[in-house]
């Protein structure tokens, strides 16, 4: 009785193990492919500057940003939400690896248009890939009229050029790390001692804090400052907050301007001063072309 | 002894004469709709992985979650990232008996009965599911759908989108196997 209860038991034991050597068959028969990473940030912005990544083909985002006054302003200003520069854009996803994007920003009453290129995309798996590299370029143009009707400057004196090399890696599901080597070119400057060539190496990284929220910090170091204005590198920390369709990112940052040009290189207020400014980035995004059509199937 | 060594012959010969009777995919077809007054959300996969031992009536089907594809590509990082987890949990198994394959076999029956337990997100829920046998020469396909709750696999919907997705999944399913030789 006792050893036809062992063997009972000994043939359950193998219609689980069998249940298992199917599963194990599978997990065996499962192909190698190459997976890229995605969502190493959650929008194509770290904080001011760009991210890796592009928005996929066909879609379009309607971005609104502000940047307020300086908290120091205190009470009287309401901690510096009495003023604000903003800056609206309409950007697209021409491919899943192009995309383009026209704004204008109050500030210096300036249009910018930009173009990123995903060149290079971290995978694993099959074929590894330890980076994501994207190639960056904007033209900028100042249409502020701070001038006298005489020196009436001409179109090409107002053009800004942004060149950046963007290279990051997500460590893992919570870390990613990017840094930028960018160079800025200035058609004119306000003084001769001013460099119209300018080089700055920025960092930025995404802590992942939940399912939809993460802390964002950058930081944009200039090796060749102008010297007409006291500027300071700039810096920032903030939140992003994903609902759906819609990606918020808050901010705390010594920069009130929201193009490459301006405040990677004419930042003046100090950080560590609280010259700091809050302000936000509001992205809304539509679906202008559907990436794949699923029709359904009849059983 | 000899008993011992008996069992041992019985387990052997459970486990290892009856492996020649499997049948297999790995372009098994699985997509998933969500209906809502507000929105429909509709991704396939089409590389679903499937077995079937015969001689046990024994199934098992897993998937990558990344396998699958929406129309919009937004929705599908979504998915990843803040609904499935699918860095954390990559895959969904499934793993179960048809309960009346020998009617089935037999040509007497042409609706499975399966019984077994489904994995989500590191969460197993038993599931009974009705699928339709097609027998053809060699292959075997079942076809068939089946409603999935995303609250019973910690699938957290934010209240902002509550009323975009649906809290009953419909799960739909076309595995063509063939014989397995290996």
């Amino acid at each position: 009785m006792k050893n036809l209860l062992i063997l009972l038991v000994l043939l359950g034991f193998t219609y689980i193990l069998n249940a298992q050597e199917l599963l194990d068959i599978l997990e065996n028969e499962i192909p190698t492919r190459t997976e890229y990473v995605t969502a190493s940030f959650k929008g194509t912005r770290i904080i001011n500057g760009h991210s890796i990544e592009n928005r996929k083909k066909g879609i379009l985002e309607f971005l609104i940003s502000h940047r307020f006054g300086k908290i120091s302003t205190g009470e009287e200003q309401l901690f510096g939400l009495d003023e604000s520069n903003i800056r609206f854009a309409l950007e697209y996803g021409l491919t899943d690896d192009i995309m383009i994007g026209l704004g204008r920003s109050s500030f210096e009453k300036t249009y910018d248009g930009f173009i990123k290129y995903r060149l290079l995309k971290q995978s694993i798996g099959e074929k590894k890939f330890p980076l994501s590299v994207s190639l960056f370029g904007s033209v900028t143009r100042k249409t502020l009229k701070d001038y006298l009707p005489e020196n009436k400057p001409n179109f090409n004196d107002r053009l800004f050029y942004t060149t950046q090399i963007l290279i990051a890696r997500k460590f893992s599901e919570s870390f990613t790390l990017q840094i930028t080597p960018t160079y800025i070119h200035r058609n004119s400057v306000q003084i001769d001692d001013d460099p119209h060539d300018v080089f700055a190496m920025g960092t930025g990284m995404r802590f992942k804090l939940s399912r939809r929220m993460s802390l964002n910090a950058e930081y944009y170091y200039t090796f060749n400052p102008l010297v007409s204005r006291d500027v300071t590198n700039a810096l920032a920390v903030g939140v992003d907050i994903e609902t759906g369709g819609h990606v918020f990112q808050l901010m705390l940052s010594n920069a009130n301007t929201m193009v490459e040009k301006a405040f990677i290189s004419e930042t003046t207020d100090n950080f560590f001063k609280g010259n700091i400014h809050f302000g936000f980035n509001i992205s809304r995004v539509f679906h202008v072309k559907k990436s794949k059509t699923i029709t359904p199937t009849d059983y | 002894m000899r008993f011992i060594i008996l069992i041992f012959w019985i387990v052997v010969i459970n486990t290892s004469v009856f492996a020649q009777n499997k049948y297999f995919t790995k372009q098994g077809y699985i997509s998933f709709y969500s209906h809502t007054p507000v929105e429909d959300i509709k991704a396939e996969n089409n590389q679903v992985l499937s077995i079937i031992d015969i001689s046990t009536s024994e199934i098992a089907v897993t998937l990558l979650m990344k396998s699958f594809e929406f129309e919009k590509a937004l929705m599908q990082e979504h998915f990843n990232e803040n609904y499935v987890e699918s860095g954390k949990y990559p895959k969904a198994n499934f793993s179960g008996k048809i309960l009346n394959l020998e009617d089935i076999l037999n040509g007497n029956n042409k609706i499975a009965e399966i019984m077994g337990s489904l994995t989500i997100k590191g969460i197993t829920k038993p599931i009974n599911i009705e699928s339709k046998v097609i027998i053809e020469k060699d292959t075997i396909t079942l076809k068939g759908k089946f409603m999935v709750a995303v609250a019973d696999y910690n699938i957290k919907i934010p209240a902002i989108v509550r009323k975009n997705i649906a809290e009953k999944i419909e799960v739909s399913f076309i595995l063509t196997h063939q014989p397995y030789n290996r």
